[in-house]
């Protein structure tokens, strides 16, 4: 182990802030991506479930 | 096998979907054994002290950065030679998640190079062309965005693409082809790693999660693009009939 305690950890020796705003930032990165993959997924289910609901019913478009 | 049965957007949507869930733990697995490694494992840098421990994400990421154009690029050629659909999907999957990447090798390179170098930021061969890529990211997702008719603007974009790919080879060899406040590169095939082995390790296992979140991420996102290009054909009504 290279730390002797948690406060030495997250205050690598002094970096603290650039170490953890670099991770920080990478993990805001990757879960707004996950996020983001996830919204455009139910979205674009969504407009296709509808647009097959259209295309069964011809007669009731612009009705 | 036979390689092409994969290059019917069917057949390549089921063999995607058995992909993702598997890509996306053992990245998630390798990330948190590659982290464990690199901060409870790997020794305290005798130049840079603890600040070094941001090349577990800096590195991987702009490998991927680099990588993912290159794929790109290759998948442009092949979907403008062979006038394929899937290679442009392809294509148009891998681009964001390509340039997030890229965008996060910036971002930690310069939190990385405040407290090593005394700036964020400097203008210097390595730099500049990753910030190019960046933007060469950046232009084919609005290009894309920007011409309405599919067929055109896949093309317009693998043209872009196989245009800014000799970008890539100028960030790779910008090190060694200039004078740059970058330092050179410490692994490579040439020569043996100039870190300790555990530090390596933790480079390493990063580079694979890094490698395997593109994979979970890129496969669910052309499932998307594929059903949506395909929805007018009959599997994808039954596979939004069965979803539905």
């Amino acid at each position: 182990m290279e730390w002797a305690s948690w406060s030495e950890f997250w205050n690598m020796g002094g970096r603290g802030f650039f170490v953890w705003s670099a991770y920080g930032v990478t993990a805001v990165c990757v879960v707004a991506e996950l996020m983001w993959l996830r919204h455009a997924a139910r979205q674009s289910q969504r407009r296709l479930a509808r647009m097959q609901e259209w295309d069964k019913s011809p007669e009731q478009v612009g009705s | 096998m036979n390689l092409y049965h994969y290059a019917s957007p069917p057949n390549f949507y089921k063999l995607a979907g058995t992909l993702v869930p598997w890509a996306a733990w053992s990245a998630a697995i390798l990330g948190v054994c590659g982290l464990y490694i690199g901060f409870f494992v790997a020794p305290t840098d005798f130049q840079q002290g603890e600040a070094y421990r941001i090349i577990f994400i800096h590195v991987p990421s702009a490998w991927m950065g680099m990588l993912i154009y290159l794929v790109m690029a290759f998948w442009g050629a092949i979907g403008l030679a062979f006038n394929a659909r899937l290679p442009f999907m392809l294509m148009r999957a891998l681009a964001p998640t390509g340039a997030v990447l890229t965008a996060v090798a910036l971002w930690t390179g310069a939190v990385w190079g405040k407290p090593m170098w005394g700036t964020w930021w400097v203008w210097d061969a390595r730099l500049t062309s990753t910030l190019i890529l960046l933007f060469l990211y950046m232009g084919t997702l609005a290009l894309w965005s920007a011409i309405e008719d599919t067929k055109r603007s896949d093309r317009a974009g693998a043209l872009l693409t196989l245009i800014g790919v000799v970008n890539v080879p100028i960030i790779m060899f910008s090190v060694v082809w200039w004078n740059t406040l970058h330092q050179g590169s410490s692994i490579g095939v040439t020569h043996a790693p100039k870190m300790a082995a555990t530090m390596m390790q933790a480079v390493l296992l990063m580079t694979a999660s890094a490698w395997l979140y593109a994979i979970a991420v890129v496969l669910a996102r052309v499932r998307r693009i594929i059903v949506e290009r395909e929805r007018k054909t009959e599997w994808v009504q039954k596979l939004l009939t069965a979803e539905a």
